[in-house]
């Protein structure tokens, strides 16, 4: 009789994936018996993981947002430390890093849910450091035994990388106890739970209605370990973020213009529907628009690298904020 | 089939080694998704060395980029299918290729009894052969269990 190897199944496979995963995770930072020595300290890990440059830009670039930046900080130390653990033979759970994130419109909830993504990746929690943003209409079915398969897909197409689903309170309809949501957010939950070392999962929405969802799905609550609330921004710093914003487009403020953007911001701030960044960058789009105009309207005059990149003061002036400000200044 | 004397079957790539191992299995699936394939779960408890028709356990997974997605879905067809064949199929979609480029078995049943040939006497003295599982004979979802 012959007899090959494998054909009598093996003990040993259902422990391998376990011992795998643990190899890949170390793989990436600690090259052991290639020369590199084993990360004995943190600035051996900030450098062999280049976390520390994400965490910097992050500082750079990202306007504000002090209570974000610090947990952010905060959850770098933790896995950073974790390693260290792991590399001298110590226990170091994998922790739950589910996040939600709660703040007005505009406040940068996507943005840093794209940071984390690639703080996660290079810290090596997260094994490819994708981000997948998905709202409601991604995970919910639109009949019987459409949710199940559409949800799950979602998630396949987010493992290993970070799974962003904005408005989550979308997902629970209290006035429709039929509604399919109910049977997303049980999926959800339990992948949460059963593969928390493949992916993250960032929930975003307002802050009121989130704390309604939450409320109504207690087991939501709990299994999300951190609770980000982003605050709104001050005017001076939606004024550094134009800034950056035009920086970013080769456009620059004229003589005058910066103060002029000052003035607006102060005024669409107390109207309603303010959106923080997201409104200055429909204002600067608007203004974009109108310092094209002005242009276009003299057909003959030689453009210099300075007309087409400066944004002028009545640029902005034209807004409509401006009449809507001064007729309701005298109400108040 | 015929020529393998334990009854194993054979189809694919890695069939004549050891069973893989899930960490194998996801080496082999992240090798496939670099490439860019989808990856595609497929059973089945009609083996044959000539059919590779076998059933789709959900949809073909385009656009993954992390083994743990297949993982996942491997783990669910083999809690609902644990005594059938199931194997993964990686899709190239390349224009001009558009075909299937890896396959190969990850799940077994416990008992692998083999296949036999059915001779068929016909005109005068020729015999036309068929090969044909022993477990054929059992009801579909009955095959392969001790």
């Amino acid at each position: 009789m012959y007899n090959i190897p494998g054909s009598v199944t093996t003990p040993a496979s259902g422990a391998a994936p376990v011992k795998a995963g643990a190899g890949v995770e170390q793989g990436d930072g600690t090259v052991q018996g290639d020369g590199v020595r084993t990360a004995r300290t943190v600035a051996e890990v900030m450098a062999q993981s280049q976390a520390g440059d994400v965490l910097d830009e992050l500082d750079r670039e990202l306007v504000g947002l002090a209570p974000v930046k610090a947990r952010i900080r905060d959850i770098a130390a933790l896995l950073v430390i974790d390693r260290l653990r792991m590399n001298q033979g110590l226990q170091a759970q994998t922790p739950s890093l589910h996040m939600s994130f709660t703040g007005n419109p505009g406040t940068g909830k996507t943005t840093v849910a794209l940071r984390m993504a690639q703080i996660l990746h290079r810290l090596g929690y997260i094994r490819k450091g994708h981000l997948v943003a998905v709202t409601r209409d991604d995970l919910v079915g639109q009949y019987v035994g459409h949710t199940a398969p559409k949800t799950r897909e979602v998630l396949k197409k987010a493992m290993g990388g970070v799974l962003f689903i904005d408005e989550a309170y979308y997902l629970y309809r209290p006035d429709n106890e039929r509604d399919y949501g109910q049977e997303a957010i049980e999926i959800l939950m339990q992948v949460m739970e059963n593969n928390r070392d493949d992916l993250v999962v960032i929930l975003a929405g307002y802050g009121d209605r989130m704390e309604t969802f939450f409320q109504s799905n207690p087991g939501m609550r709990s299994r999300i370990a951190h609770h980000l609330e982003f605050p709104d921004f001050a005017e001076g710093e939606l004024l550094r973020i134009a800034e950056m914003m035009l920086e970013q487009q080769n456009y620059r403020f004229g003589p005058g213009a910066r103060e002029t953007f000052q003035e607006y911001i102060a005024h669409r701030i107390r109207q309603p529907q303010f959106a923080n960044a997201r409104s200055v960058r429909n204002a600067l789009d608007r203004a974009r628009l109108r310092q094209a105009s002005r242009l276009f309207a003299h057909p003959d005059k030689e453009l210099t690298v300075d007309d087409l990149s400066t944004i002028e003061s009545p640029d902005i002036r034209a807004s409509r904020v401006f009449d809507l400000g001064a007729a309701a200044t005298p109400n108040n | 089939m015929m020529s393998n004397p334990t009854g194993r079957l054979t189809q694919g790539q890695f069939s004549f080694l050891p069973d893989l191992t899930d960490a194998e299995i996801t080496l082999q699936i992240e090798y496939g998704l670099k490439k860019g394939y989808a990856w595609a779960i497929e059973y089945t408890d009609d083996p044959h060395p000539r059919n590779t028709y076998w059933e789709m356990f959900g949809n073909p997974m385009f656009d993954l980029n992390d083994a743990a997605g297949v993982m996942m879905e491997l783990k669910s067809c083999r809690d609902t299918f644990p005594a059938h064949y199931i194997r993964l199929v990686a899709f190239d979609s390349t224009r001009g290729v558009e075909t299937i480029v890896m396959s190969f078995i990850v799940n077994r049943p416990p008992v692998e009894p083999g296949f036999g040939l059915v001779r068929q006497e016909t005109n005068g003295r020729t015999i036309r052969y068929t090969i044909r599982g022993y477990e054929a004979d059992r009801a579909e979802g009955e095959r392969y269990r001790k």
